[in-house]
C-alpha cells in the first residue's frame, strides 16, 4: 500500500502543478481540433460518425501523450527529480503516478469529444466497449508518454520535439483519416501503432464497423501498454541518476 | 552506529569522484563532511541518499544496507540538498503534503507536525504563498522543515547555509543545534569552516575523491602542530630587523608594535623574546600563543595532498 499511496501522491502533484493549467488544457484539446477541421477543409466526403470517431481517438492519444514527456525533464531542471529520487518511493511509483495523471488528463479531456459527437445524434452503440477502450488507450499512450521521457535531456524542448517526430506520424498511419482498409500496405505499418487499435475500438463503438476483431485491439493495447511500461520503468532507472 | 560506509567509490567517465573512502557516523553526533569543489562531497552525499548508486562498496545506514534496500534507509532519514528543490508553483503547505504523501505519513499527523516546524521555522504566516515568491532563506528553511516532516532519525544536509545572508544562516545553524539536542544525527557537508567549528563533532576531510584526514576538530588542529603562532604586542615599536635575527623563525603581520611568529618549538621562542625584550629594555604587553583556524587546518592539509 506504501508504494501505491506514493504514486498517487505524485499523480495528484502533476495535476495540481502540470496539468491544471489554462494553456496545457487548451493545448490537449487544440491539436486534434486543428487536424479534424483541416481534414474536413481537405474537402474528403466521409461520414460524421467516421469524423467523430478519429477525433475522440486523438484526442485520447494527443491528451493522454501531451506532459507527461516533459515532466520528467523538467523536475530535473528544477531539481525537484533529486528530492523525489531521495524519497522513499520507488521509480516504478513515480512512472505509475505519472501514467494515472496523465490518464485522468486524458478521460477528462475526451469527453470533449463524447459530446460533441451524442450532440451530433452519433449513437455509441457498444457503450462498454467504447468505455473499456477509451480507458485502455488512455492508459497505453499515458505510458508511451512516460517512455518518450526517457533520454538523458534535461531540456524539456528536447523531449518534445522527439516526442512529435513519433506522435505525429502516428496519426497519419493509423486508420484515422484513411480508413485502414484503402491504405493498401500501409495497413500493415499501422499494425505497429496502438493508435490503430484505438481507433478501431471507437468505430467499431460509433460506427459498428471493424478492421480487427474487437478482443485483438483491446489485447494489442494491453501488450503495447506492459511494452511501454515496462521498457519505460527500466529506462528510467538507468538513465534518471544521470539526470541528477 | 549510525552510518558505517566501507571501500565506497564512484567513477563518471575518466574522472575518479569517489575513491574507495570508509568512516562511520555515531548516534547523535554531527559529522561534517568538508572538501574543496569536485572534491566529492556531493557524490559521497548522493550516495549515501541512494540517489545514485555506487561503483564499488558498502554503505550500511540504520542498520539497513543502502544498495539493496533503499527504500527502507531512506523513511529514516531527511535529506537537505545543495540547491533548494522544493516545488515553487505551490504554496509552501501543499510542499509539504506533498512530502508527508511521498512519506506516507497519515494526513492528520502530517498536518499537525506541519504546523509545528512552519511555526519554529517562522514561515507558518507564508505557508499559503506560493514558494516562487520566498527569499532564499524562507526557501532553505522550508526546506529543513519537509526534510524534518518524517521525524528522520538521520538528517543530511548538503551546504545548507550556502548562499544565504548572515542572519539566516545563523537562524539555520540555531535550528541544527535544536535538531541534535533532540537526539538526531546529522551528517553536514559545508565550505563554512567557521560553521563546520561551531557545530560538528567530528569532521571528514575529502579531496580528491579521499578521506583525507578524520578527527574532532580540536585533533585535527594538533596535526597541524608546526603550525602553532605566538602573537606578541610590545610596549614600544621593536626593531623588528634584530628581532628576526634573533629569533630566526619567519615573523608575520608585523603591525606597528605588534607580530606574529610561526615555530615548532613555542617554549623556544618564547624564552628568545623574553630575552630580546630584557636586552632592548622592552616591556611585554601581551603574549598569546594561537591555535591554528580549522580553515587552516583545511588549507594545510588539502594544499598538503
Amino acid at each position: 500500500m506504501g508504494q501505491l499511496n506514493r504514486a498517487l501522491t505524485i499523480t495528484k502533484k502533476n495535476i495540481l502543478i502540470y496539468y491544471l493549467k489554462g494553456p496545457v488544457i487548451i493545448f490537449g484539446v487544440l491539436i486534434p481540433v486543428f487536424f479534424f477541421l483541416a481534414f474536413i477543409a481537405g474537402g474528403k466526403q466521409l461520414p460524421w460518425s467516421f469524423l467523430i470517431s478519429g477525433l475522440t481517438s486523438m484526442t485520447i492519444f494527443f491528451t493522454a501523450t501531451s506532459v507527461s514527456p516533459v515532466i520528467m525533464p523538467w523536475e530535473a531542471q528544477m531539481n525537484t527529480l533529486e528530492r523525489l529520487i531521495a524519497s522513499p518511493i520507488s521509480i516504478y511509483a513515480i512512472i505509475v503516478g505519472d501514467i494515472l495523471a496523465s490518464i485522468c488528463f486524458g478521460l477528462l479531456i475526451t469527453i470533449i469529444p463524447i459530446i460533441l459527437a451524442l450532440a451530433t445524434n452519433v449513437t455509441i452503440m457498444n457503450p462498454l466497449t467504447f468505455i473499456i477502450g477509451v480507458i485502455l488507450a488512455s492508459t497505453c499512450f499515458s505510458a508511451l508518454g512516460t517512455l518518450l521521457s526517457t533520454p538523458r535531456t534535461n531540456l524539456p524542448s528536447n523531449i518534445m520535439m522527439l516526442s512529435s517526430l513519433i506522435k505525429f506520424p502516428l496519426v497519419f498511419i493509423s486508420g484515422i483519416f484513411i480508413p485502414l482498409e484503402s491504405m493498401g500496405w500501409g495497413s500493415y505499418i499501422a499494425l505497429f501503432s496502438p493508435l490503430t487499435y484505438t481507433m478501431d475500438i471507437v468505430r467499431y463503438s460509433m460506427q459498428g464497423i471493424h478492421a480487427y476483431p474487437i478482443n485483438i485491439d483491446i489485447l494489442a493495447l494491453i501488450i503495447f501498454t506492459i511494452i511501454f511500461f515496462t521498457a519505460s520503468v527500466k529506462l528510467h532507472e538507468v538513465n534518471i541518476p544521470h539526470r541528477i | 552506529m549510525v552510518i558505517e560506509v566501507k571501500g565506497l567509490s564512484k567513477r563518471f567517465g575518466d574522472i575518479q569522484a569517489v575513491d574507495n573512502i570508509s568512516f562511520n557516523v555515531e548516534k547523535g553526533e554531527i559529522f561534517g563532511f568538508l572538501g574543496p569543489n569536485g572534491a566529492g562531497k556531493t557524490t559521497t552525499v548522493r550516495m549515501l541518499t541512494g540517489i545514485i548508486k555506487p561503483d564499488n562498496g558498502q554503505i550500511n545506514i540504520l542498520g539497513h544496507d543502502m544498495i539493496k534496500d533503499p527504500i527502507k534507509v531512506k523513511e529514516k532519514i531527511g535529506v537537505v540538498p545543495e540547491t533548494s528543490n522544493a516545488y515553487i508553483d505551490i504554496t509552501g503547505w501543499e510542499n509539504m503534503m506533498l512530502t508527508a504523501g511521498l512519506y506516507d505519513i497519515p494526513r492528520e499527523d502530517a498536518a499537525r507536525r506541519s504546523k509545528e516546524l512552519l511555526e519554529d521555522f517562522d514561515i507558518y504566516n507564508r505557508r499559503n504563498h506560493k514558494v516562487k515568491g520566498y527569499s532564499k532563506g524562507m526557501k532553505q528553511r522550508l526546506i529543513l522543515c519537509m526534510a524534518l516532516l518524517h521525524n528522520p532519525l538521520l538528517l543530511f544536509l548538503d551546504e545548507p547555509t550556502s548562499g544565504l545572508d548572515v542572519q539566516s544562516s545563523i537562524k539555520i545553524i540555531e535550528k541544527l543545534e535544536k535538531i541534535k539536542k533532540e537526539g538526531k544525527t546529522i551528517f553536514l557537508t559545508t565550505h563554512n569552516m567557521w560553521e563546520a567549528e561551531k557545530l560538528c563533532d567530528r569532521i571528514a576531510i575529502i579531496n580528491r575523491g579521499k578521506i583525507a584526514a578524520i578527527d574532532k576538530p580540536r585533533f585535527l588542529k594538533e596535526i597541524t602542530e608546526e603550525m602553532k603562532k605566538i602573537e606578541v604586542t610590545f610596549e614600544e615599536k621593536p626593531d623588528f630587523e634584530r628581532l628576526k635575527r634573533v629569533i630566526k623563525e619567519p615573523i608575520h603581520k608585523i603591525e606597528d608594535k605588534n607580530f606574529i611568529v610561526e615555530s615548532e618549538d613555542i617554549s623556544d621562542i618564547i624564552l628568545k623574546i623574553g630575552e630580546f625584550a630584557m636586552e632592548n629594555n622592552l616591556k611585554i604587553k601581551s603574549l598569546n600563543t594561537l591555535t591554528p583556524s580549522l580553515e587552516e587546518v583545511f588549507i594545510k592539509i588539502v594544499e598538503g595532498e
